[in-house]
This record gives structure tokens, C-alpha cells and sequence, in this order.
């Protein structure tokens, strides 16, 4: 894992010395809400609905025991005992209290963590596929990477004031789980015809209130010359994207109102500019990096404790079919640990459930653990011997939820039980469609699905990419839900198409099974995705029995 | 002196805690709605949001909500958002209900 140096140490240290001394002055009173609140966004602290929220950056979501059970201290100590992982591979504590957040700032930077860039119109937080380094269809590891790209992005003088936030997805695999056109970056590795990888780049993609699709501007970019690339795609969109209104301000709006073909002439015209201007990150440095994410040493006994356990346990077998994940050695294997327990809040871990997952990764992990966008837990190098015995612990810690991929392993964000823009609540709908599937005992025989849910049309649970997407909005004082569906964020990214009029939340459940039973009813074969039924049916049969027998409230709205 | 379709109440954030509190009629903070203040009056509304705008050393973000008067004279919400804001998150128990 990569570490910092003295100067990411001190630069980090400074950071939260200052902003002890601006929350100090906030509370002797030296210091307005207005003149407050930028400093406090610069550091990742929000007010929420009931209470502030601190949301603490995780590079590309990849961190180790160490931190992560500094991260269970934080919640315990200065929060209320649980953190929430979120699709942006972050963490976010709900309850702290404003004095207390330049200590845990400093907790965090004990361990080598910060809140710095995590809102803002700023490059956030890069995010990338959580099975870096350890998935089998890899080209290379994405993570040096982004952290490249994290170091350059930090501070950067030229993008500290873009028109708007700015988000890069990095994934070194063809299977692409960073949702990277859903980015205002996305990069996807690729190998040239001499057999090299560099990076596709992708522009313009974004949920919010205007989804996109990204549009590819090159097809293959050098290693070397990505940071100079990047650097030119930037400049373009800090002269000419459009400062004039907050919701156009995205970088995919200067795409889709330019033109791909123009927008990538502009790009090509400044990367020759900026190719020729571009200072190489020191060589020392790049080689300190790509170290840092070299392989760990893996054990390659054979065994056969893992085969003789699923042939035995057909609970641990069904884990096994859900939660685990081919890796690139073959004695190992990819653990996802669900944080979606049916019933429970998609996303959240006690502190003594962060300690468990702490133990597990230091003691069959090779110390590493990594947040997915889709609110779990991994633990990417785990022997395949060993999985039986971290499978039994994360059953002792309420872990061992075998859903990944399926209908319960939702994505919901905070909504309107947290968050002050909502217009919804999110998380109760996703308990509520778990539990009632959970009831039918349904899931498996369902197959893969991934539902989605936002509440409210800035697209935090990426709805628009979910194959059952759902927005929920306050329609007149009461809470409603709009449906999307055929919504895809991988390789064959797909905004969903919205069904029609939303649904009250006592219907939505009743409309969610009719879209699955739909489904169920027309598939080919049990082989047949949902994603791949919508997409031979259309929209058509799906409308149909949501509104066949139409419930006033659809009508209504 | 316009009279207004619901009465209203003050509410804000407390600076320090972060959570969500009600303008009384001494010009205090309570955490619990059935305390708030209560106006029926628009220009008694812009009154006593001035009143809490006047105290940015204590509180962020004060606003006027619409609220009913219930059947034992204290204020209720109107809207959804306000009720969840009387009792925190509802995915489960936790926050101000289970303080109170
Ligand atoms: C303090 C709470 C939050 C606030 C104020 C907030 C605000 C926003 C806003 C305003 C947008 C729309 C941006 C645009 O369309 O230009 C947005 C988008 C987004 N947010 Fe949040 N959000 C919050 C919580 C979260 C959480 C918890 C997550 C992760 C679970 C998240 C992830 C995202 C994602 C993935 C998008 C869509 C991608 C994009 O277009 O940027 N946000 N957020
Ligand atoms: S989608 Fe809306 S409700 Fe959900 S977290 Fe984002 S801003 Fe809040």
C-alpha cells in the first residue's frame, strides 16, 4: 500500500491545524456561517439534516487494518458507534460534534487518512474498480495510477476553482466495476497493437439531474502522457465550461454542447501545448509508487480445505457462488463482504464490525481491505483454504450475508433520513423491498439485479445506472417514488428509461414485484439476466403490469 | 399582517451539536417541537426569524416551517421533512427519539 512521505505527513498535519484554529474561531464567534462554511466543505464537513457529517476520503477505496480500525475508535469515540460507506468509496460519520472534528482529523492523519477534496469544486476522490490488483480479467493494477493522479490532482493551483466537482473513475479491467462513463473522467485500461497498456479516456459522463453517458476522445492513451492529457482536458474545462448556472456547470454539459468531435479537437489542440510544457513526475518517485502496490507475497499451497467446506456446508456454498470472486492467482480467492443484511441500512458497519473486517484482512488478507462503490466491504487477497475460516468469523460478526449482485445488495443513498437535500427517503425503501423479497425467497431464483435508489434527482445512489432504478421525490407533501429501468453502469453503460408516473411508497413494493414477476414470467431461460430480458423486450411488458390494473396514485401523479 | 394559510415556527441547527432545534418565545432554542413559538402572523414570522438570525454564535441555518396546532395546542409539523426532523433517522432507532 502506498505510504506517505514526509511531505503528504506535514501537508496533511498543517491542514488540520488550521482548521482547528477557523472551527475555534467559528465557536468564540469571529467567525460567520457564511465566512465558515467553505473552510468547513474543504475539510468534508457538511450539516446535515439532524446533525453534521464528516466524510472522510478513502483513495480509491483501498485501505488496511490499521485504518480501518482507527476508522471503528472514530465511531466510537466521537460518533455513535457505526460509519457509513458510500458509493463514493468514502466513509461518513453522521453525528459528529463541531468541536471534535479537528481531532478526528487528526486521528485520521495518524493513520495517514484525511477529509481534504472531498467536496468542493475540486477533483474529488479518485475512485476505482475495488477489485483492483487481485481481479482475473486484469490488464495491470489501476491503483498507481490514481495515486499518480491523487497527488497531482491534490492542491493542483490551476483546478482548486473549476466551474464545477469534478470525479475520476480508473479501472485496469475489460469488466468495468468503476462506473467509469458515469465520470466526468472514466479511464479504462487498454493495450495498443505493440501490446502496451495506457488508457482509454472517456469525457462527459454524470448522473445528477442530466445522466450522461461519457464519450470516448481517445481511443489509447500512453502511461506517460496521461497526467499532460488529463492536464489539457482540464484546462478546457476550466476556459470554456460554463460558470453561469450550478446545474450546467458539469463538465458534461460542455460535451454535449459542444460536440464530441469538437470538444476532443480542443482537447487534442491543448495536449499538444501541454505535452511540451509537462514537468514528468520525478522517475524515484513514479518507481516508489508502483512498488507500493506491487503484489503481496501469495502463499500458493494447494489444499483442498476450500472444496472439501463447499461440498460439506451448503451454506458456505452459497456464500461462495455469491460473495466470492475469482482471482488472478488461483489459490486465491476475492472476498465481498455484504453490507446489506436484510433489513439493515445499505452501507453501514458498527465499529465492531470494522474491527472484525480489520482482523480478517490482517490475518488472511495481506492486510488490505477495500470499499466498493457499491457500499461493501472486500477483502481482495484471501487464500482459498482460508475462506471457510473468514466466512465462520464474518457469520459470528452479521457478515455473512450472501447476496452480492443480487436484488437485496442495494444501493440506496442517505436520503431524507440524513441528508438535507433529499426529497425522500431512500433507506427504508431498500430495507423494505429486502425484507419483502427476502419473505418470497425469491432472490436466487431471480438472479443477478441491481437495484438502485437516490433520494432525490442529484443521483447519489446512481439510479440511473441501476437495472431498477428509483428516485424518490416529494410530489405536493408526500413521498414518491419515479422507476427507471434497463439502467446499466458497466462496459455497456445505459441511463434507465423512467416507466412513467411515480408511485406512492406503499405502492412501489407492490410495482417492484410486478416488474419482477414480469420478468420471471418472459425470461428465456433462468440463464437470461434481467438486464438482458429488458433489453430483447423493451419497456413495453414492464409498463404494462405496473400500470395495468392502475393504482390511483400512479395516475394521480 | 397578512394571516397565513398554516402558523409557523423558527427552526435552525445548533451550532455546536449540529441538531435540530426550535425557537421558543423568550427567544431560546428548545430541541423538542411541541415547544416551539408559534405565529399565525407574517409579519410576526419575519420577527422572530430575525430573532434567531441574531444569534449566528448559536445556530445555523434558521428557517420558517409550517406546522399545525394540535389537540393540545402545541405545534405540529406539516411537512414530511419536518416530522423526521422532530425525530431523527427512521431506518432505525436512533437519533433524537432516542435521546428524548
Ligand atoms: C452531504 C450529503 C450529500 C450532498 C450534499 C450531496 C450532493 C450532491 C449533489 C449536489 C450532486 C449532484 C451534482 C451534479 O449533478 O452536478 C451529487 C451527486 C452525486 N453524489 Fe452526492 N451528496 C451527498 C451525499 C452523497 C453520498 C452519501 C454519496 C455516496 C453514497 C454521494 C455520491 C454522489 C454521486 C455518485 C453522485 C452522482 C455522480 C455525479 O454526477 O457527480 N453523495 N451529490
Ligand atoms: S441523492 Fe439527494 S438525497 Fe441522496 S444523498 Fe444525494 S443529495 Fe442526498
Amino acid at each position: 500500500m502506498y505510504a506517505y512521505d514526509d511531505f503528504d505527513a506535514d501537508f496533511v498535519r498543517a491542514r488540520v491545524a488550521d482548521f482547528r484554529k477557523q472551527v475555534e474561531r467559528r465557536i468564540d464567534g469571529s467567525l460567520t456561517e457564511d465566512e465558515f462554511k467553505p473552510l468547513r466543505l474543504m475539510n468534508g464537513l457538511y450539516l446535515q439534516l439532524h446533525a453534521y457529517m464528516l466524510r472522510v476520503a478513502i483513495p480509491y477505496g483501498t485501505l488496511n487494518s490499521r485504518q480501518m480500525r482507527q476508522l471503528a475508535m472514530i465511531a466510537e469515540r466521537w460518533d455513535k458507534g457505526y460509519g457509513h460507506f458510500t458509493t463514493r468509496q468514502n466513509i461518513q460519520f453522521n453525528w459528529p460534534k463541531l468541536k471534535d472534528v479537528p481531532d478526528i482529523l487528526d486521528a485520521l492523519a495518524d493513520v495517514e487518512m484525511h477529509a481534504i477534496q472531498t467536496s468542493g469544486n475540486c477533483i474529488r476522490n479518485v475512485t476505482a474498480d475495488h477489485f483492483a490488483g487481485a481481479a482475473a480479467d486484469e490488464i495491470e493494477d489501476p491503483r498507481p495510477t490514481a495515486e499518480l493522479l491523487r497527488q497531482w490532482s491534490t492542491d493542483h493551483p490551476e483546478f482548486q476553482f473549476l466551474p464545477r466537482k469534478f470525479k475520476i473513475a480508473i479501472t485496469g479491467s475489460p469488466n468495468d466495476r468503476a462506473v467509469t462513463k458515469a465520470h466526468d473522467i472514466g479511464l479504462r485500461m487498454v493495450r495498443n497493437q505493440a501490446g502496451e497498456p495506457g488508457y482509454e479516456v472517456i469525457v462527459g459522463g454524470g448522473l445528477g439531474r442530466t445522466p450522461m453517458i461519457g464519450k470516448t476522445v481517445r481511443d489509447f492513451v500512453p502511461k506517460a502522457d496521461l497526467l499532460p492529457y488529463l492536464e489539457a482536458i482540464l484546462r478546457v474545462y476550466n476556459l470554456a465550461g460554463r460558470r453561469d448556472n450550478k446545474y450546467k456547470a458539469r463538465i458534461k454539459i460542455l460535451v454535449h454542447e459542444t460536440g464530441t468531435e469538437d470538444i476532443t479537437a480542443m482537447i487534442e489542440e491543448a495536449f499538444a501545448e501541454q505535452k511540451a510544457l509537462f514537468q514528468a513526475p520525478p522517475a524515484d518517485l513514479v518507481a516508489r509508487i508502483e512498488a507500493a502496490f506491487a503484489p503481496p507475497d501469495f502463499d500458493n499451497t494447494q489444499s483442498l480445505a476450500f472444496d472439501r467446506a463447499q461440498a460439506d456446508d451448503p451454506v458456505f456454498r452459497s456464500f461462495v457462488e455469491t460473495n466470492v470472486t475469482e482471482h488472478r492467482n488461483p489459490a486465491y480467492g476475492i472476498v465481498s463482504v455484504s453490507l446489506k443484511p436484510v433489513g439493515g441500512t445499505p452501507g453501514d458497519a458498527s465499529a465492531e464490525q470494522m474491527r472484525v473486517l480489520a482482523d480478517l484482512a490482517e490475518r488472511y488478507g495481506h492486510d488490505e481491505l477495500r470499499v466498493s462503490h457499491e457500499q461493501n466491504i472486500i477483502l481482495p487477497h484471501v487464500r482459498k483454504a482460508d475462506i471457510p475460516a473468514v466466512h465462520a468469523a464474518l457469520k459470528e460478526a452479521g457478515l455473512a450475508t450472501a447476496n452480492i449482485g443480487l436484488l437485496s445488495d442495494i444501493i440506496a443513498c442517505p436520503g431524507m433520513d440524513y441528508c438535507a437535500l433529499a426529497t425522500a427517503r431512500s433507506i427504508p425503501i431498500a430495507q423494505e423491498i429486502a425484507t419483502h423479497f427476502d419473505a418470497l425467497k425469491l432472490e436466487r431464483e431471480i438472479g443477478p439485479l441491481k437495484i438502485k435508489i437516490s433520494g432525490c434527482i442529484n443521483a447519489c445512489g446512481h439510479h440511473h445506472v441501476g437495472h431498477i432504478g428509483i428516485l424518490g421525490l416529494d410530489k405536493a407533501g408526500v413521498e414518491n417514488y419515479q422507476i427507471t429501468l434497463g439502467g446499466d453502469g458497466t462496459e455497456t453503460a445505459t441511463i434507465g428509461e423512467r416507466t412513467g408516473p411515480g408511485f406512492a411508497a406503499d405502492d412501489l413494493i407492490p410495482a417492484i414485484e410486478a416488474i419482477i414477476d414480469t420478468y420471471l414470467d418472459l425470461r428465456h431461460t433462468a440463464d437470461e439476466t434481467f438486464l438482458d430480458a429488458y433489453r430483447r423486450l423493451g419497456a413495453a411488458p414492464f409498463k404494462d403490469a405496473i400500470y395495468d390494473d392502475r393504482h390511483d396514485s400512479a395516475r394521480a401523479a | 399582517m397578512g394571516r397565513q394559510k398554516h402558523p409557523q415556527i423558527v427552526t435552525a441547527n445548533d451550532l455546536f451539536e449540529g441538531d435540530v432545534i426550535y425557537l421558543t418565545g423568550e427567544g431560546g432554542w428548545t430541541r423538542i417541537h411541541g415547544e416551539a413559538a408559534v405565529t399565525h402572523d407574517a409579519d410576526e414570522a419575519q420577527r422572530l426569524l430575525a430573532i434567531a438570525q441574531a444569534q449566528p454564535g448559536q445556530i445555523v441555518g434558521a428557517y420558517l416551517a409550517d406546522a399545525t396546532i394540535g389537540a393540545d395546542g402545541r405545534p405540529q409539523p406539516v411537512h414530511f421533512r419536518e416530522a423526521f426532523r422532530t425525530r431523527g433517522p427512521s431506518n432505525y432507532f436512533h437519533g433524537k427519539q432516542a435521546e428524548a
